[in-house]
């Protein structure tokens, strides 16, 4: 019975082919929908990636405004969603260019890193120490915290852990491999631990 | 099973992409090891931070101006 639904379920189209289709047939109110959808993730990875308000607002623009002109070129056999997010971590990087002329803007830039070493800070943590902190504050610390990851790190934890793409999506949107991204992804989750360590860890009866 | 064999194999514990019979050897860790017990919960709960939390608002009328950005274009021919 679950080999029959699990078939059904590969049968079943996204939803966004239909929305995609409509588009595609002149309904621009059809896109309006993808774009309530999507646009939160999509501002998210672009502020994450140039790290500027400014430009953030004006990838989320031009990704949108890309996908919607390139539409017919669109193949349904990858999620509109991953699509979307290619071209806007395209349009991401090409600012970050602008910004930085003559610097070369990598996501494979070179990270020394310890692999494989155990972490040391390791104070538990607070039953639930995002409660020590109001939105705003804990908002800011998560900011500043995942700001000070490497880009190939951020990045990486971003598309993967945030916003919900497979390993797989993840290495084909970046052009990096697999174990690539699966070896940033570990690094980048210690890190932000190791670095959230600093305000969530408990406060009493623990030496430090 | 010693702390670097489960640090290697955390991510799949935490995407939930381990055997069963991994998952058996690294949840004997976990109840022998206090230094990976943090290192698990911790990181599963970094990751469960950032995923709910929102720490970029999207701007007021953004929606507004790309929506009037795509008529144009539309209006061009669509
Ligand atoms: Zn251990």
């Amino acid at each position: 019975m679950s080999t029959i639904q699990s078939i059904a379920g590969e049968l079943e189209p996204h939803p966004d082919v239909a929305l995609v289709e409509r588009v595609r047939g002149g309904d621009v109110s059809a896109y309006d929908t993808l774009v309530r959808k999507y646009e939160r993730q999509i501002f998210r990875i672009a502020q994450h990636i140039t790290q500027n308000r400014e430009d953030a607002e004006d990838v989320m623009q031009d990704a949108f405004l890309k996908a919607y002109e390139k539409l017919e070129q669109f193949q349904g056999n990858s999620k509109f969603y991953t699509w979307l997010v290619r071209i806007a971590v395209n349009e991401s990087l090409m600012r970050l260019r602008k910004r930085r002329t003559g610097k070369m803007v990598s996501i494979d830039e070179d990270i020394e890193t310890d692999e494989g070493s155990v972490p040391r800070d390791l104070a538990d943590w607070a039953p639930d120490p995002e409660q020590n902190y109001n939105q705003a504050e804990l908002a800011e610390i998560l900011r500043k915290t995942i700001q000070g990851l490497p880009q190939g790190f951020r990045i990486v934890f971003v598309l993967r852990d945030v916003e919900g793409l497979s390993t797989e999506e993840t290495a084909e949107t970046l052009g990096l491999s697999i174990p690539a991204v699966k070896s940033r992804l570990l690094r980048a989750r210690l890190q932000l631990r190791e670095r959230l360590s600093r305000y969530f860890h408990r406060k009493k009866g623990v030496e430090r | 099973m010693k702390c670097k064999e489960f640090l290697a194999l955390l991510d799949d514990l935490i995407d939930d992409s381990v055997s069963p019979e991994t998952r058996t050897e690294l949840q004997t860790h976990l109840g022998k090891c206090g230094h990976c017990e943090i290192i698990f919960n911790t990181t599963r709960k970094t990751i469960e931070i950032y995923r709910s939390h929102e720490i970029y608002d999207l701007p007021a009328g953004l929606r507004d101006r790309l929506h009037a950005a795509i008529m144009a274009r539309c209006k061009k021919g669509c």
